[in-house]
């Protein structure tokens, strides 16, 4: 599934989209602990798990199937592990692990469709990860598409100089091309960088970025984070003393 | 390899994430060097780079292809802070935007590959990257920043309890060992296609540093890596291993041995110790970058 | 009043010791719109470069009577913006809104009053509508009406667009046309597109081999220098 689907998904206008990411990232840091932690009753927890995110999603108007499938990119990777255990004699691990990484997925995706990522890693700054890196993050993600589509291109050409070459020969002179391809896509993206900085010395970059927006916690945020906090808690204090 | 959520246990995952978050915060002021929010634009624009770097196929084989995964390609051309802090950026767009490896598996994810890979990528280049052992230099820095983040990775997926018995093991080593020769040859090629068009580029190795801190460091590396992963697998699994493939007594002696003693001690005193272990061996990675960045 | 542009015998040589400028000698009074016309390499983005201090040379640069050094280069960016060729470089931003107020928050405003500016110069542009998107997913011709935003934002004096014509498809190049022609700002067009030249400049100077060779209105240029694609007819 593209990204652009996610970019365009995070734009909506819902309630959970207009809560501060902060209190989101708190609520899946939460959602993620409970989850995460927990070694029975991993039928029930996971099932109202579900349901909690499955809730999440309707509420946050995005298309249910998309996002259900959108998350079982995990499976492939996880399944490959369960079989593993199961056939080591340990079936329940491997279910445990199909289900928690699945759901945590599912999280993810519900925070990341909800909240552009911008803003997404403006909120992370009060994880204490450094500024620095936040920004060069978004950076990363403005130029992401820019540069893979600069590449493709690049494949493209690579692929169609070497394809009458055959066997092992053609092997060779075909991983030469491609790191030929990466060598002047290298390049390329380096003196992008270096196009970039002067665009931004052009309009008097003084060193350092300035936020043009602050984010706001507002009381609605604060009523959010309690809920869902409370609630993911509650269902797994309840759920394990019921079993 | 990027470990999902729900993999790791609690002990692991945490303890990996309170590891990776100095790390992080030292990589990230070194990278800055002083500059502030200057470098901001040339890192962001590599890590696209790699994002997109990893679309263009080698051929490796009938029928199969590999491609960049970049930690080391980054140290040689950036530096190893600002690779490291590169490869973060990288990790987290793929935790976040493409569900590739989990938010609380980030610290375990990042240590594995933005600190110690990139790490075990740069110290051959800087040790031998001068004179006649270049090329090779080159191309063990990229296998081993492969084998150190997957060695890593396995080692907390085992002291997680995550069964991976040891035919399993095997294979996914040998698969990680192919894996990170052609990391290594792809690198090399890429760094000699970029000598050819744009030399400047390239760091400078070694510059004016001690050789003996970064072949201890490296050392210090490679002997954690292993030493977890030893030090981590299941008695069970060793056992199973032994008992099912028939493996040779003699294999069987010397890596069950030691163990033996090693674990009697470890498993008794739960997963506390464990992880204190683990945390340990780690300590020695983390070591090693404040030794190389003191001298600077 | 000092003139707009005031440039006098400005030599460059790159690194590896190509000399890009040779002793170029320039002049803007008023303002008008000047096509900067010449071959790939003879110097007209590297002149550029020089006007708002991103590169250094020998001889004088002027922008507004400020001497242009790293010690006035503020000042002077503020005077003078340039427009990139590439407007994907220009537009770094995440969303059109934080990159319009790039300049204006970098001058001390306050980010409300920079955001203010930013709408402002986005209306100018016909780009209000964009504010919120991310750049990636806009139009050649939208960015480059986005990249203009950005300078206008700044309230400058002078505009200078290297190649602006490039990527834009007909309708989107007549719509530069007139955005520019609306403009009260001196403008500088680095540009290959005779046309499109016509339609905006009242005069031009030819650039070769780092120097200006000569000044006139853009027929008598492209007359005497056979600046123009016109198919040579078989006799």
């Amino acid at each position: 599934m593209h990204h652009v689907t996610l970019d365009q998904w995070s734009r909506g206008a819902s309630a959970l989209h207009r809560r501060d990411p902060r209190a989101k990232i708190a609520a899946l840091i939460v959602f993620l602990v409970v989850l995460g932690t927990a070694h029975r009753d991993l039928g029930w927890l996971g099932s109202v798990l579900f349901l909690v995110l499955l809730a999440g999603i309707r509420t946050a108007r995005l298309p249910v199937r998309a996002a259900l499938a959108r998350a079982g990119v995990v499976l492939p990777f996880t399944a490959m592990f369960a079989i593993v255990s199961w056939l080591a004699g340990d079936p329940e691990r491997g279910i445990a692990l199909v289900m928690k990484a699945y759901l945590s997925a599912m999280a993810v995706l519900l925070l990341v469709s909800t909240t552009p990522l911008p803003l997404l890693l403006r909120g992370m700054e009060m994880t204490g990860a450094p500024r620095f890196l936040l920004m060069v993050t978004q950076f990363l993600y403005r130029y992401l598409f820019v540069i893979s589509e600069e590449a493709q291109h690049m494949s493209k050409a690579a692929a169609a100089r070497c394809a009458t070459v055959r066997g092992l020969a053609g092997n060779g002179a075909r991983f030469r091309a491609a790191a030929g391809a990466l060598a002047v896509l290298f390049a390329r993206s380096y003196g992008r960088a270096e196009e970039i900085h002067r665009a931004m010395l052009a309009r008097g970059f003084p060193g350092y970025f300035r936020p043009l927006s602050a984010l706001r916690f507002t009381g609605v945020d604060v009523i959010f984070l309690m809920l869902s906090g409370l609630t993911l808690v509650f269902i797994r204090i309840i759920i394990e003393r019921a079993a | 390899m990027h470990i999902p959520d729900g993999f790791l246990s609690t002990p692991v995952w945490a303890a990996m994430d309170v590891a990776a978050a100095p790390a992080v915060g030292y990589v990230a002021r070194k990278a800055q060097q002083g500059f502030d929010d200057a470098k901001v634009p040339l890192l962001g624009v590599m890590g696209a780079f790699v994002f997109a770097a990893q679309m263009i196929n080698f051929p490796v084989g009938v029928g199969t292809s590999g491609h960049l995964v970049g930690g080391a390609l980054l140290a040689c051309t950036l530096g190893p802070a600002a690779a490291s802090v590169v490869m973060c950026a990288i990790l987290a767009i793929q935790a976040l935007v493409f569900q590739d490896g989990g938010i609380l598996a980030l610290g375990p994810n990042v240590f594995n590959m933005a600190i110690a890979g990139v790490l075990a990528g740069y110290l051959p280049y800087h040790l031998w990257g001068r004179g006649s052992g270049r090329r090779a230099a080159i191309f063990a820095g990229g296998a081993l920043s492969l084998m150190t983040s997957a060695i890593l990775a396995l080692a907390e997926l085992l002291i997680s309890g995550v069964r991976m018995p040891g035919p399993v093991l095997g294979v996914s080593l040998a698969l990680f060992a192919v894996s990170a020769l052609v990391e290594g040859a792809i690198t090399v090629a890429v760094v000699i296609a970029l000598e050819r068009i744009q030399p400047s580029l390239m760091r400078a190795p070694g510059a004016g540093r001690s050789p003996a801190f970064a072949a201890l460091a490296l050392v210090a590396v490679l002997l954690a890596a292993g030493g977890v992963v030893f030090a981590s697998t299941e008695p069970d699994g060793i056992e199973r291993l032994a008992m099912q493939t028939g493996i040779a007594s003699h294999a069987r002696t010397l890596i069950s041995t030691p163990l033996k003693d090693y674990q009697a001690a470890w498993l008794g005193s739960g997963w506390a110790a464990q992880a204190g272990a683990g945390l340990a061996g780690l300590g020695l990675v983390y070591g090693a970058c404040l030794m190389i960045g003191r001298k600077r | 009043m000092p003139p707009l542009i005031l440039v006098n015998q400005l030599k460059f040589k790159y690194d590896d010791g190509t000399a890009a400028l040779n002793g170029v000698d320039f002049r803007l009074d008023r303002a008008e719109t000047v096509a900067l016309l010449g071959e790939n390499g003879s110097g007209k983005t590297t002149f550029a470069l020089h006007l708002n201090g991103l590169l250094t040379g020998e001889g004088t640069v002027e922008v507004c009577g400020i001497p242009v050094n790293a010690k006035n280069a503020v000042t002077v960016r503020r005077k003078i913006g340039l427009v990139f060729q590439d407007s994907e470089s220009q537009l770094f931003m995440p969303t059109v809104l934080e990159d319009v107020a790039f300049g204006p928050l970098n001058h001390g405003m306050s980010p409300a009053k920079a955001a203010e500016r930013a709408l402002m110069a986005l209306e100018q542009v016909g780009m209000a509508g964009a504010a919120g998107k991310a750049p990636y997913h806009l139009s050649a011709g939208q960015k480059k009406r986005v990249a203009i935003a950005g300078i206008l934002a700044m309230d400058p004096k002078i505009l200078v667009l290297d190649e602006p014509t490039t990527f834009l498809d007909p309708p989107a190049q007549r719509a530069l046309a007139q955005l520019l022609s609306s403009l009260p700002q001196a403008k500088l067009l680095i540009t290959h597109d005779i046309p499109f030249a016509r339609a905006t400049c009242t005069r031009a100077v030819f650039f070769k081999e780092g120097m200006i060779l000569q000044e006139g209105s853009i027929d008598e240029i492209t007359m005497l220098q056979d600046w123009e694609f016109r198919p040579r007819r078989a006799e």
